[in-house]
This record gives structure tokens, sequence and C-alpha cells, in this order.
């Protein structure tokens, strides 16, 4: 991902600036990364207010650590972790609803572990599909449909990029766990998917 | 190996994670099964289609302007 600070020594006065307590350029580390990372959290908390509360606790968390920042991964990826934690904790903070469950879109299958539905072919490639704006707009409508325990572990492991112990860590939970979640999240947001991409013949515009 | 065993193997597949046995036997179905054959190839594609349309929207909106005061006034009232 390419950082916004442009070259690294560019990163590297910033952040040298940041730590002589530079008021702007702490607003320029807001206004830069801001939308950037306003998104890591809206994907994580579909509640606006929530996600802006997330990011303002995340660069006090930036603020505050940006002295031990190390410089092993880059400002962006640094910053989008904590991002990630601050929204975490947003979700744990709140009150536990009730969760929709994902079985419905699960696969099915027959007595004998047969498919109930036989899987229709996807002809076209990924790369075609996704030049598709509105498939696009679609996919993350979909990934939005996802229960939210699911949700996340899609958003942490296949979006973010954290590996299966990293998810598990900032989870709380065992590999295990994020393991199953994730298969089960990319089986439903495949079922979802599916309905756009085999629409019935004659309804594709 | 049948095709609901499949589908719960398909992570443990690519992860490689199956033994050596249960991969041959996983390979053997699909080399029978084209249903399963496509259903591994549309998980595959909700992969990338997912982390692609999610990645490829530029976030260009703007941190509204309140927030950005709000960010910086509690940076100064630490």
């Amino acid at each position: 991902m390419p950082d916004s600070h442009g070259s690294e020594a560019g990163g590297a006065r910033l952040v040298a600036r940041l730590r002589a307590g530079d008021d702007a350029a702490f607003e320029q580390l807001v206004r830069e990364n801001g939308p950037v990372l306003l998104r890591v959290a809206r994907g994580f908390l579909r509640n606006e207010a929530d996600a802006g509360d997330a990011l303002q606790d995340a660069f006090i968390s930036i603020f505050r650590g940006i002295a031990q920042y190390n410089f092993q991964s880059s400002l962006e990826s640094w910053m989008r972790r904590i991002v990630i934690n601050s929204s975490l904790m947003k979700i744990r903070a709140r009150a536990r609803r009730p969760e929709a469950a994902i079985d419905d879109l699960l696969p099915k299958f027959v007595e004998d572990g047969h498919h109930a539905i036989e899987p229709r072919a996807w002809t076209e490639t990924a790369e075609s599909l996704v030049e598709r704006a509105e498939l696009r707009a679609a996919v993350r409508a979909a990934i939005d449909r996802l229960p939210q325990t699911y949700r996340t572990v899609l958003l942490l492991r296949d979006i973010e990029e954290l590996d299966t112990d990293e998810a598990a860590r900032v989870l709380d939970v065992s590999p295990g766990t994020v393991k199953v979640r994730l298969h089960r999240a990319r089986q439903a947001l495949r079922t979802l998917l599916d309905a756009m991409i085999n629409k019935p013949e004659g309804s594709r515009s | 190996m049948s095709c609901r065993e499949i589908a719960d193997f398909i992570l443990a597949y690519l992860n490689h994670e199956l033994s050596a046995a249960q991969s041959r036997e996983f390979e053997r179905h699909l080399a029978i099964c084209p249903a399963c054959v496509r259903y591994i190839d549309s998980y595959n594609k909700t992969v990338q289609l997912g982390k692609a349309a999610w990645l490829e929207t530029p976030a260009t909106e703007p941190v509204p302007d309140a927030l950005v005061r709000a960010i910086l006034e509690a940076r100064k009232a630490k």
C-alpha cells in the first residue's frame, strides 16, 4: 500500500516533528491519514458515531505512542493496527446483541453428502468481475450484511491481512476459532455473491 | 470424501493443513466432481473479489472537520 507521505525520508521527517510535539504535524497527520483510517474503522463499526469515536481513540494512542514507533512497518500500517484495535474495543464495549445466524448462508447438503443445490460456475475471472463497478459496490454491501463476528474476522484476515495468530490475539479467541469463522464468512459471502453473479437469465442488464 | 467434507476442508486444504493422505483424498474427489471444482473456484474468487472491492474504493471522503478538531483538542487535553 502506498504511503501517503510519499518517500521514506518524508515519513521520517514527519515522525521527527510529531515527536517534537509540533502541532502542525499532528494536524497534517490527522488530515492526511484520517480518511483512510476512518474507512478502516467504518469497516468494523457500522455506526458512524462509533467509527468517529474509534478514530479519535486511535489518534490519541498514536500521539502517545509515536515515541515508540520503530519504523519496522510503514507509518500507515502501524496506524491501521491501532485503528483496528480501537475499533475492536468499541465492538467489545457495546452491549452484546443477539447475532443473526449465518447458517442460512452456508452451503446445504443432502443426506449422502452431495450438494443440495449444485454450485453454478462463475465463468468470469475475478479480475473481470472486479472491473464491474456495480458489482464492487454490491460486494461491499454483501460484506456489510455478514453477522458481526464473521465480518470482523473476514476484514482482519482477508482485507487487513493479519495472519491467523495475530487475528486470534486481537480478538482474544483461539486460532482454530479464527479459521472456522473465516471459512464460514467466506462461504456466506460466496452465497451472497453467487446470487448477484448468477442472476436468472434475462435479468442481467 | 463427500462434497460436504470437501466444503468443510477447503480452508485447511488451501492452507496446506491437511495430512498427505487427506490431501490425496481431497484431490481424488475433485478429479471426479465438477460441482466441487466449481464451488472451490467460486470460493477463491469470493476471496479475491472481497478484497479488491473493499480496497479499490479510494477513501476520498475527508474526515468531518468537527471530528478533526475534536481529535486535536483531545490531544491537548491529555
